[in-house]
Protein backbone atom coordinates (compact mmCIF):
# COMPACT_ATOMS: atom_id res chain seq x y z
CA UNK A 1 0.00 0.00 0.00
CA UNK A 2 1.43 3.37 -0.57
CA UNK A 3 2.44 5.27 2.16
CA UNK A 4 0.86 8.85 0.37
CA UNK A 5 -2.70 7.48 0.76
CA UNK A 6 -2.70 6.35 4.48
CA UNK A 7 -1.55 9.41 6.02
CA UNK A 8 -2.46 12.57 4.85
CA UNK A 9 -0.88 16.36 6.34
CA UNK A 10 -2.23 19.39 6.16
CA UNK A 11 -0.76 22.79 7.95
CA UNK A 12 -3.48 24.51 9.86
CA UNK A 13 -2.68 28.21 11.39
CA UNK A 14 -2.70 26.50 14.94
CA UNK A 15 0.14 23.69 13.62
CA UNK A 16 -0.65 20.69 11.59
CA UNK A 17 -3.31 18.06 10.96
CA UNK A 18 -2.59 14.30 10.62
CA UNK A 19 -5.12 12.58 8.94
CA UNK A 20 -5.03 8.93 9.61
CA UNK A 21 -6.85 6.76 6.82
CA UNK A 22 -9.51 4.77 8.99
CA UNK A 23 -9.75 1.68 6.36
CA UNK A 24 -6.02 0.26 6.44
CA UNK A 25 -4.87 -1.88 9.52
CA UNK A 26 -3.71 -0.02 12.56
CA UNK A 27 0.00 -1.80 12.37
CA UNK A 28 0.70 -0.85 9.25
CA UNK A 29 -0.50 2.67 9.51
CA UNK A 30 1.36 3.14 12.45
CA UNK A 31 4.44 1.77 9.96
CA UNK A 32 3.46 4.33 7.41
CA UNK A 33 3.81 6.81 10.41
CA UNK A 34 7.27 6.36 11.24
CA UNK A 35 8.75 6.09 7.62
CA UNK A 36 6.66 9.08 6.74
CA UNK A 37 8.19 11.20 10.07
CA UNK A 38 11.56 9.67 9.57
CA UNK A 39 11.31 10.61 5.67
CA UNK A 40 10.41 14.33 6.63
CA UNK A 41 12.50 14.57 9.99
CA UNK A 42 14.51 17.49 8.97
CA UNK A 43 11.30 19.19 8.28
CA UNK A 44 9.85 18.77 11.61
CA UNK A 45 13.01 20.27 13.09
CA UNK A 46 13.08 23.32 14.69
CA UNK A 47 10.16 25.57 17.11
CA UNK A 48 7.49 23.12 18.80
CA UNK A 49 4.60 22.58 16.45
CA UNK A 50 1.19 21.10 17.54
CA UNK A 51 -0.48 18.38 16.14
CA UNK A 52 -3.70 17.53 16.09
CA UNK A 53 -4.38 13.95 14.58
CA UNK A 54 -7.68 13.00 12.87
CA UNK A 55 -8.52 8.93 12.94
CA UNK A 56 -11.70 9.76 10.63
CA UNK A 57 -14.19 6.79 11.82
CA UNK A 58 -11.60 4.86 13.49
CA UNK A 59 -11.86 4.46 17.18
CA UNK A 60 -8.67 3.76 19.54
CA UNK A 61 -8.35 2.19 22.85
CA UNK A 62 -5.99 4.19 25.11
CA UNK A 63 -2.73 2.06 24.67
CA UNK A 64 -3.24 2.32 20.74
CA UNK A 65 -3.02 6.15 21.09
CA UNK A 66 -0.02 5.64 23.18
CA UNK A 67 1.55 3.66 20.53
CA UNK A 68 0.99 7.15 18.02
CA UNK A 69 1.85 9.38 20.72
CA UNK A 70 5.27 7.44 21.10
CA UNK A 71 6.19 7.78 17.23
CA UNK A 72 5.59 11.46 17.25
CA UNK A 73 7.80 11.40 20.90
CA UNK A 74 10.64 10.50 18.52
CA UNK A 75 10.74 14.28 17.27
CA UNK A 76 11.27 16.11 19.96
CA UNK A 77 9.46 19.25 18.46
CA UNK A 78 6.16 17.82 18.06
CA UNK A 79 3.73 17.81 20.18
CA UNK A 80 0.70 16.04 20.14
CA UNK A 81 -2.74 18.10 21.23
CA UNK A 82 -5.44 15.72 20.58
CA UNK A 83 -6.16 12.40 18.77
CA UNK A 84 -10.03 12.45 18.04
CA UNK A 85 -12.21 9.93 16.26
CA UNK A 86 -15.54 11.21 14.10
CA UNK A 87 -18.65 10.81 16.28
CA UNK A 88 -19.75 7.35 16.29
CA UNK A 89 -21.93 6.55 13.47
CA UNK A 90 -25.72 5.97 14.95
CA UNK A 91 -26.62 3.84 12.11
CA UNK A 92 -26.09 0.14 13.26
CA UNK A 93 -27.52 1.41 16.71
CA UNK A 94 -30.81 2.41 15.16
CA UNK A 95 -30.65 -0.97 13.42
CA UNK A 96 -30.26 -3.07 16.11
CA UNK A 97 -32.90 -0.83 18.13
CA UNK A 98 -36.25 -2.34 18.07
CA UNK A 99 -38.30 -0.54 15.41
CA UNK A 100 -42.07 0.07 15.39
CA UNK A 101 -44.39 -0.80 12.64
CA UNK A 102 -47.72 0.84 12.48
CA UNK A 103 -50.37 -0.49 10.43
CA UNK A 104 -53.56 0.28 9.71
CA UNK A 105 -56.02 -2.63 8.62
CA UNK A 106 -57.92 -5.54 9.05
CA UNK A 107 -55.73 -9.12 8.74
CA UNK A 108 -58.13 -11.12 7.03
CA UNK A 109 -57.93 -14.95 6.32
CA UNK A 110 -55.05 -15.75 4.24
CA UNK A 111 -52.64 -13.05 4.88
CA UNK A 112 -50.08 -12.15 6.90
CA UNK A 113 -47.76 -9.20 7.82
CA UNK A 114 -44.45 -10.07 8.55
CA UNK A 115 -42.40 -7.47 10.09
CA UNK A 116 -38.55 -7.14 11.95
CA UNK A 117 -39.02 -4.86 15.28
CA UNK A 118 -42.76 -4.38 16.83
CA UNK A 119 -45.80 -3.68 15.68
CA UNK A 120 -49.02 -1.97 16.42
CA UNK A 121 -52.00 -3.00 14.21
CA UNK A 122 -55.04 -0.71 14.21
CA UNK A 123 -57.45 -3.33 13.53
CA UNK A 124 -58.68 -6.58 13.73
CA UNK A 125 -56.46 -10.08 13.23
CA UNK A 126 -59.23 -12.62 11.97
CA UNK A 127 -59.06 -16.50 11.85
CA UNK A 128 -56.78 -17.45 9.40
CA UNK A 129 -54.78 -14.49 9.76
CA UNK A 130 -51.44 -14.00 11.20
CA UNK A 131 -48.92 -11.63 11.97
CA UNK A 132 -45.23 -12.45 12.59
CA UNK A 133 -42.63 -10.34 14.15
CA UNK A 134 -39.04 -10.26 15.57
CA UNK A 135 -40.63 -8.13 18.86
CA UNK A 136 -43.79 -7.33 20.61
CA UNK A 137 -47.27 -7.21 18.67
CA UNK A 138 -49.70 -5.26 19.75
CA UNK A 139 -53.29 -5.35 18.25
CA UNK A 140 -55.64 -2.50 19.30
CA UNK A 141 -58.83 -4.64 17.86
CA UNK A 142 -59.96 -7.84 18.12
CA UNK A 143 -57.47 -10.62 18.05
CA UNK A 144 -59.07 -13.79 16.46
CA UNK A 145 -56.05 -15.11 14.26
CA UNK A 146 -52.71 -16.30 15.26
CA UNK A 147 -49.66 -14.37 15.92
CA UNK A 148 -46.16 -15.24 16.58
CA UNK A 149 -44.13 -12.72 18.40
CA UNK A 150 -39.97 -12.85 18.67
CA UNK A 151 -40.42 -14.91 16.11
CA UNK A 152 -36.49 -15.05 15.90
CA UNK A 153 -36.11 -16.44 19.14
CA UNK A 154 -36.94 -13.60 21.93
CA UNK A 155 -38.75 -15.18 24.30
CA UNK A 156 -39.80 -11.72 26.07
CA UNK A 157 -41.50 -10.34 23.61
CA UNK A 158 -45.32 -9.71 24.51
CA UNK A 159 -48.77 -10.24 22.75
CA UNK A 160 -51.58 -7.83 23.35
CA UNK A 161 -55.09 -7.54 21.97
CA UNK A 162 -57.72 -5.53 22.95
CA UNK A 163 -60.08 -8.22 22.46
CA UNK A 164 -57.89 -11.65 23.43
CA UNK A 165 -59.97 -14.34 21.39
CA UNK A 166 -56.84 -16.10 18.93
CA UNK A 167 -56.63 -18.98 17.63
CA UNK A 168 -52.84 -19.89 17.98
CA UNK A 169 -50.73 -18.01 19.59
CA UNK A 170 -46.70 -17.82 19.37
CA UNK A 171 -43.68 -16.58 21.40
CA UNK A 172 -40.32 -17.61 20.42
CA UNK A 173 -40.96 -21.44 19.60
CA UNK A 174 -43.46 -21.34 22.16
CA UNK A 175 -46.55 -22.22 20.67
CA UNK A 176 -50.28 -22.19 22.11
CA UNK A 177 -53.76 -23.20 21.06
CA UNK A 178 -56.58 -21.65 23.02
CA UNK A 179 -59.21 -22.93 24.52
CA UNK A 180 -57.01 -26.44 25.81
CA UNK A 181 -54.31 -24.65 27.30
CA UNK A 182 -56.43 -21.53 28.64
CA UNK A 183 -59.36 -19.45 27.81
CA UNK A 184 -60.20 -15.23 28.16
CA UNK A 185 -63.73 -13.81 28.05
CA UNK A 186 -62.38 -10.75 29.64
CA UNK A 187 -63.29 -8.07 28.15
CA UNK A 188 -60.43 -6.07 28.97
CA UNK A 189 -57.08 -5.20 27.47
CA UNK A 190 -54.67 -8.58 27.92
CA UNK A 191 -51.34 -9.53 26.62
CA UNK A 192 -49.55 -12.57 26.45
CA UNK A 193 -45.86 -14.26 27.51
CA UNK A 194 -44.35 -16.66 28.61
CA UNK A 195 -43.80 -17.34 32.10
CA UNK A 196 -41.16 -19.87 32.68
CA UNK A 197 -41.74 -21.16 29.28
CA UNK A 198 -45.51 -21.51 29.04
CA UNK A 199 -47.95 -19.17 27.07
CA UNK A 200 -49.49 -16.91 29.93
CA UNK A 201 -52.90 -14.24 30.00
CA UNK A 202 -52.81 -11.20 31.90
CA UNK A 203 -54.59 -8.03 31.89
CA UNK A 204 -52.68 -5.22 30.56
CA UNK A 205 -52.21 -3.38 34.22
CA UNK A 206 -50.31 -6.65 35.48
CA UNK A 207 -47.82 -5.54 33.08
CA UNK A 208 -45.52 -3.10 34.69
CA UNK A 209 -45.85 -5.46 37.57
CA UNK A 210 -44.39 -8.08 35.83
CA UNK A 211 -41.55 -6.33 33.91
CA UNK A 212 -41.10 -3.37 36.30
CA UNK A 213 -39.81 -1.10 33.85
CA UNK A 214 -39.24 2.14 35.22
CA UNK A 215 -42.17 4.93 34.07
CA UNK A 216 -40.65 8.43 34.23
CA UNK A 217 -43.65 10.85 34.50
CA UNK A 218 -43.52 14.96 34.05
CA UNK A 219 -44.83 17.03 36.46
CA UNK A 220 -45.52 16.34 40.38
CA UNK B 1 -73.68 3.70 -18.19
CA UNK B 2 -74.62 0.11 -16.35
CA UNK B 3 -72.97 -1.05 -12.63
CA UNK B 4 -71.56 -4.51 -12.85
CA UNK B 5 -72.06 -6.39 -9.74
CA UNK B 6 -70.51 -9.49 -9.17
CA UNK B 7 -71.83 -11.95 -6.22
CA UNK B 8 -69.32 -14.07 -4.52
CA UNK B 9 -68.35 -16.17 -1.38
CA UNK B 10 -65.27 -18.08 -1.96
CA UNK B 11 -67.32 -21.15 -0.59
CA UNK B 12 -69.65 -23.15 -2.83
CA UNK B 13 -72.91 -23.89 -1.97
CA UNK B 14 -73.78 -20.79 0.34
CA UNK B 15 -76.57 -19.57 -2.63
CA UNK B 16 -74.50 -17.64 -4.62
CA UNK B 17 -76.43 -18.12 -7.82
CA UNK B 18 -79.90 -18.17 -6.27
CA UNK B 19 -79.15 -14.86 -5.14
CA UNK B 20 -77.65 -13.79 -8.24
CA UNK B 21 -80.77 -14.86 -9.86
CA UNK B 22 -83.44 -13.54 -7.65
CA UNK B 23 -81.36 -10.07 -7.11
CA UNK B 24 -81.84 -9.58 -10.45
CA UNK B 25 -85.10 -11.14 -11.37
CA UNK B 26 -86.10 -8.40 -8.13
CA UNK B 27 -84.06 -5.51 -9.91
CA UNK B 28 -86.25 -6.60 -13.37
CA UNK B 29 -89.46 -6.52 -11.31
CA UNK B 30 -88.41 -3.08 -9.83
CA UNK B 31 -88.07 -1.89 -14.00
CA UNK B 32 -84.14 -2.22 -14.35
CA UNK B 33 -83.02 -3.35 -17.22
CA UNK B 34 -80.64 -6.29 -16.19
CA UNK B 35 -78.31 -8.52 -17.25
CA UNK B 36 -77.41 -11.58 -15.56
CA UNK B 37 -73.75 -13.18 -16.65
CA UNK B 38 -72.90 -16.49 -15.63
CA UNK B 39 -69.41 -17.17 -14.74
CA UNK B 40 -69.24 -20.35 -14.01
CA UNK B 41 -67.68 -22.07 -16.36
CA UNK B 42 -68.12 -25.71 -16.78
CA UNK B 43 -70.59 -25.91 -14.46
CA UNK B 44 -73.07 -23.40 -15.44
CA UNK B 45 -76.22 -23.17 -13.31
CA UNK B 46 -77.96 -20.14 -13.92
CA UNK B 47 -79.76 -21.07 -16.85
CA UNK B 48 -81.18 -23.42 -14.65
CA UNK B 49 -82.67 -21.60 -11.89
CA UNK B 50 -84.14 -18.83 -13.66
CA UNK B 51 -85.72 -22.05 -16.09
CA UNK B 52 -83.57 -20.81 -19.11
CA UNK B 53 -81.55 -24.03 -19.87
CA UNK B 54 -83.36 -24.88 -22.77
CA UNK B 55 -83.09 -21.73 -24.42
CA UNK B 56 -79.63 -21.59 -25.11
CA UNK B 57 -77.74 -21.14 -28.43
CA UNK B 58 -74.42 -19.58 -28.09
CA UNK B 59 -72.39 -19.01 -24.23
CA UNK B 60 -69.74 -16.52 -23.22
CA UNK B 61 -67.09 -18.82 -24.53
CA UNK B 62 -68.60 -17.75 -27.99
CA UNK B 63 -68.26 -14.70 -27.81
CA UNK B 64 -65.36 -14.47 -26.06
CA UNK B 65 -63.61 -16.19 -29.46
CA UNK B 66 -65.06 -14.49 -31.61
CA UNK B 67 -68.09 -16.99 -32.55
CA UNK B 68 -70.82 -14.53 -31.90
CA UNK B 69 -71.47 -11.41 -31.21
CA UNK B 70 -72.51 -10.58 -27.44
CA UNK B 71 -75.79 -9.38 -28.49
CA UNK B 72 -77.00 -13.47 -29.94
CA UNK B 73 -75.58 -15.05 -27.39
CA UNK B 74 -78.22 -13.09 -24.77
CA UNK B 75 -81.03 -14.78 -23.75
CA UNK B 76 -84.19 -12.77 -23.11
CA UNK B 77 -85.96 -14.05 -20.31
CA UNK B 78 -89.66 -13.17 -21.47
CA UNK B 79 -91.58 -12.97 -18.55
CA UNK B 80 -90.23 -9.65 -17.60
CA UNK B 81 -89.71 -6.47 -19.86
CA UNK B 82 -85.47 -6.34 -19.51
CA UNK B 83 -83.84 -9.61 -18.21
CA UNK B 84 -81.43 -10.86 -20.46
CA UNK B 85 -78.91 -13.30 -19.28
CA UNK B 86 -75.30 -14.37 -21.08
CA UNK B 87 -75.02 -17.88 -20.13
CA UNK B 88 -71.55 -20.17 -19.31
CA UNK B 89 -69.90 -22.57 -21.18
CA UNK B 90 -70.82 -26.04 -20.10
CA UNK B 91 -67.80 -27.94 -21.86
CA UNK B 92 -64.95 -26.13 -21.40
CA UNK B 93 -63.14 -24.92 -18.08
CA UNK B 94 -62.60 -21.46 -16.27
CA UNK B 95 -59.11 -21.78 -17.83
CA UNK B 96 -60.63 -20.87 -21.68
CA UNK B 97 -61.46 -17.46 -20.69
CA UNK B 98 -59.18 -14.89 -19.63
CA UNK B 99 -60.22 -11.66 -17.02
CA UNK B 100 -58.91 -9.42 -19.82
CA UNK B 101 -61.96 -10.76 -22.31
CA UNK B 102 -64.49 -10.95 -19.63
CA UNK B 103 -63.86 -7.32 -18.65
CA UNK B 104 -64.30 -6.94 -22.62
CA UNK B 105 -67.82 -8.35 -22.54
CA UNK B 106 -68.78 -6.90 -18.91
CA UNK B 107 -67.76 -3.27 -20.58
CA UNK B 108 -69.80 -4.03 -23.85
CA UNK B 109 -72.85 -4.62 -22.37
CA UNK B 110 -72.73 -2.03 -19.93
CA UNK B 111 -74.55 1.25 -22.06
CA UNK B 112 -77.73 -1.38 -22.62
CA UNK B 113 -78.05 -2.51 -18.81
CA UNK B 114 -78.69 -0.51 -15.50
CA UNK B 115 -77.14 -3.50 -13.85
CA UNK B 116 -75.46 -6.29 -14.88
CA UNK B 117 -75.55 -9.07 -12.28
CA UNK B 118 -71.69 -11.47 -12.65
CA UNK B 119 -72.12 -14.69 -11.11
CA UNK B 120 -68.72 -16.20 -9.76
CA UNK B 121 -67.89 -19.90 -9.27
CA UNK B 122 -66.61 -20.91 -6.12
CA UNK B 123 -62.90 -20.91 -4.80
CA UNK B 124 -60.60 -18.26 -5.24
CA UNK B 125 -58.75 -19.42 -8.77
CA UNK B 126 -58.91 -18.57 -12.40
CA UNK B 127 -62.74 -18.55 -12.42
CA UNK B 128 -62.93 -15.93 -9.54
CA UNK B 129 -60.79 -13.24 -10.89
CA UNK B 130 -62.71 -14.26 -14.17
CA UNK B 131 -65.77 -13.24 -12.41
CA UNK B 132 -64.24 -9.70 -11.24
CA UNK B 133 -62.49 -8.46 -13.55
CA UNK B 134 -65.32 -6.75 -15.38
CA UNK B 135 -67.14 -5.73 -12.06
CA UNK B 136 -67.27 -2.33 -9.84
CA UNK B 137 -68.79 -3.76 -6.90
CA UNK B 138 -69.21 -7.11 -4.81
CA UNK B 139 -71.53 -8.70 -3.27
CA UNK B 140 -70.70 -11.54 -0.73
CA UNK B 141 -73.17 -13.97 0.43
CA UNK B 142 -72.24 -16.19 3.24
CA UNK B 143 -74.35 -18.38 5.48
CA UNK B 144 -74.06 -18.73 9.32
CA UNK B 145 -71.27 -21.13 9.51
CA UNK B 146 -67.77 -20.29 10.60
CA UNK B 147 -66.44 -22.69 7.41
CA UNK B 148 -68.51 -19.81 4.81
CA UNK B 149 -67.54 -16.38 7.41
CA UNK B 150 -63.81 -17.89 6.63
CA UNK B 151 -64.13 -17.83 3.39
CA UNK B 152 -66.11 -14.99 2.87
CA UNK B 153 -63.09 -12.76 4.84
CA UNK B 154 -60.60 -14.69 2.52
CA UNK B 155 -62.61 -13.68 -0.31
CA UNK B 156 -62.98 -9.82 1.00
CA UNK B 157 -59.22 -9.69 2.02
CA UNK B 158 -59.15 -10.54 -2.31
CA UNK B 159 -61.75 -8.17 -3.45
CA UNK B 160 -59.47 -5.52 -1.24
CA UNK B 161 -56.35 -6.28 -3.02
CA UNK B 162 -58.33 -5.91 -6.39
CA UNK B 163 -59.68 -2.20 -5.54
CA UNK B 164 -63.18 -2.77 -4.67
CA UNK B 165 -63.42 -0.75 -2.04
CA UNK B 166 -66.56 -1.46 -0.20
CA UNK B 167 -68.18 -4.94 -0.70
CA UNK B 168 -71.66 -5.46 0.41
CA UNK B 169 -72.62 -8.37 2.51
CA UNK B 170 -75.76 -10.51 2.59
CA UNK B 171 -76.44 -13.28 5.30
CA UNK B 172 -78.15 -16.16 3.95
CA UNK B 173 -80.14 -19.29 4.93
CA UNK B 174 -80.54 -17.72 8.72
CA UNK B 175 -82.45 -20.22 10.95
CA UNK B 176 -84.15 -17.85 13.53
CA UNK B 177 -84.76 -20.57 15.80
CA UNK B 178 -81.31 -21.59 15.70
CA UNK B 179 -79.98 -18.18 16.00
CA UNK B 180 -82.18 -17.56 19.35
CA UNK B 181 -81.11 -21.03 20.72
CA UNK B 182 -77.55 -20.25 20.53
CA UNK B 183 -76.52 -23.02 17.94
CA UNK B 184 -76.19 -20.76 14.70
CA UNK B 185 -73.50 -17.14 14.37
CA UNK B 186 -74.84 -14.60 15.23
CA UNK B 187 -75.33 -11.75 12.68
CA UNK B 188 -73.69 -9.21 14.84
CA UNK B 189 -70.89 -11.63 15.16
CA UNK B 190 -70.24 -12.12 11.47
CA UNK B 191 -70.56 -8.47 10.82
CA UNK B 192 -67.55 -8.06 13.43
CA UNK B 193 -65.77 -10.17 11.91
CA UNK B 194 -65.93 -9.52 7.79
CA UNK B 195 -66.43 -5.73 9.30
CA UNK B 196 -67.96 -4.66 5.77
CA UNK B 197 -71.50 -3.40 5.20
CA UNK B 198 -74.41 -5.48 5.51
CA UNK B 199 -76.92 -5.29 2.45
CA UNK B 200 -79.59 -7.78 3.11
CA UNK B 201 -79.84 -10.94 5.50
CA UNK B 202 -82.17 -13.77 3.65
CA UNK B 203 -84.04 -16.40 6.08
CA UNK B 204 -84.07 -20.10 5.17
CA UNK B 205 -86.59 -20.79 3.09
CA UNK B 206 -88.39 -24.08 1.70
CA UNK B 207 -89.83 -22.11 -1.42
CA UNK B 208 -86.16 -21.33 -2.11
CA UNK B 209 -85.81 -24.82 -3.12
CA UNK B 210 -88.91 -25.34 -4.53
CA UNK B 211 -88.57 -22.34 -6.73
CA UNK B 212 -84.92 -23.63 -7.52
CA UNK B 213 -85.87 -26.95 -9.32
CA UNK B 214 -89.32 -25.14 -11.32
CA UNK B 215 -86.71 -22.53 -12.57
CA UNK B 216 -88.91 -19.57 -11.37
CA UNK B 217 -86.70 -17.69 -8.65
CA UNK B 218 -88.15 -17.24 -6.09
CA UNK B 219 -88.82 -13.15 -5.61
CA UNK B 220 -91.88 -14.12 -8.22
CA UNK B 221 -93.62 -16.37 -5.58
CA UNK B 222 -95.21 -14.30 -2.45
CA UNK B 223 -95.68 -15.96 -0.24
CA UNK B 224 -91.88 -16.69 0.54
CA UNK B 225 -90.21 -14.75 2.95
CA UNK B 226 -86.76 -15.58 1.29
CA UNK B 227 -88.23 -13.08 -1.64
CA UNK B 228 -89.19 -10.30 0.63
CA UNK B 229 -85.71 -10.27 1.40
CA UNK B 230 -84.50 -10.30 -1.67
CA UNK B 231 -86.69 -7.79 -2.36
CA UNK B 232 -85.49 -5.77 0.21
CA UNK B 233 -81.59 -6.16 -0.51
CA UNK B 234 -82.60 -5.06 -4.48
CA UNK B 235 -84.65 -1.95 -2.95
CA UNK B 236 -81.14 -1.26 -0.61
CA UNK B 237 -79.21 -1.58 -4.48
CA UNK B 238 -81.28 0.81 -5.91
CA UNK B 239 -79.98 3.43 -2.80
CA UNK B 240 -83.21 2.91 -0.85
CA UNK B 241 -82.98 2.96 2.63
CA UNK B 242 -85.01 0.07 3.91
CA UNK B 243 -84.55 -1.08 7.25
CA UNK B 244 -83.30 -4.95 8.02
CA UNK B 245 -85.92 -6.98 9.23
CA UNK B 246 -86.28 -8.67 12.12
CA UNK B 247 -86.46 -12.26 11.94
CA UNK B 248 -89.08 -12.93 14.07
CA UNK B 249 -91.31 -10.42 12.86
CA UNK B 250 -93.21 -13.44 10.46
CA UNK B 251 -94.49 -14.81 13.49
CA UNK B 252 -98.14 -13.59 13.09
CA UNK B 253 -100.33 -11.84 14.20
CA UNK B 254 -101.71 -13.73 17.19
CA UNK B 255 -98.28 -14.25 18.70
CA UNK B 256 -98.00 -10.73 18.32
CA UNK B 257 -101.11 -10.63 20.09
CA UNK B 258 -99.96 -12.78 22.77
CA UNK B 259 -96.85 -10.48 23.22
CA UNK B 260 -99.03 -7.42 23.42
CA UNK B 261 -100.68 -9.49 26.73
CA UNK B 262 -97.05 -10.09 28.15
CA UNK B 263 -97.60 -14.18 27.20
CA UNK B 264 -94.95 -14.01 24.34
Amino acid sequence: MASKSTITIKGIKEGLVFLLDDQVDFVHLLDDLNEKLDKHGQQFNGPIVHIFIKLGSRQLEEEDKERIRAVFRRQGNLLIQSIESDPKEEAPDLASAPTLHKIVGIVRSGQTLEYDGDLILLGDVNPGGTIRCSGNVYVMGALRGTVHAGKDGNSDAIIVASLMRPTQLRIADVISRPPDEWTSSEPWMEYAFLREGTMSIDKLTSLSRQRKEVMLFKGV
Amino acid sequence: MGEAIVVTSGKGGVGKTTTSANLGTALAMMGQKVCLVDTDIGLRNLDVVMGLENRIVYDIIDVAEDRCRVGQALIKDKRFEELYMLPAAQTKDKNDISPEQVRQIIESLKPDFDYIIIDCPAGIEQGFRNAIAGASQAIIVTTPENAAVRDADRVIGLLEKNNFPSPKLIINRIRPTMVKSGEMLEIDDICQVLAIDLIGIVPDDEFVIKAANSGEPTVMNVNSRAAIAYRNIARRILGETVPLSQLDEKSGMFSKVKKFFGMG
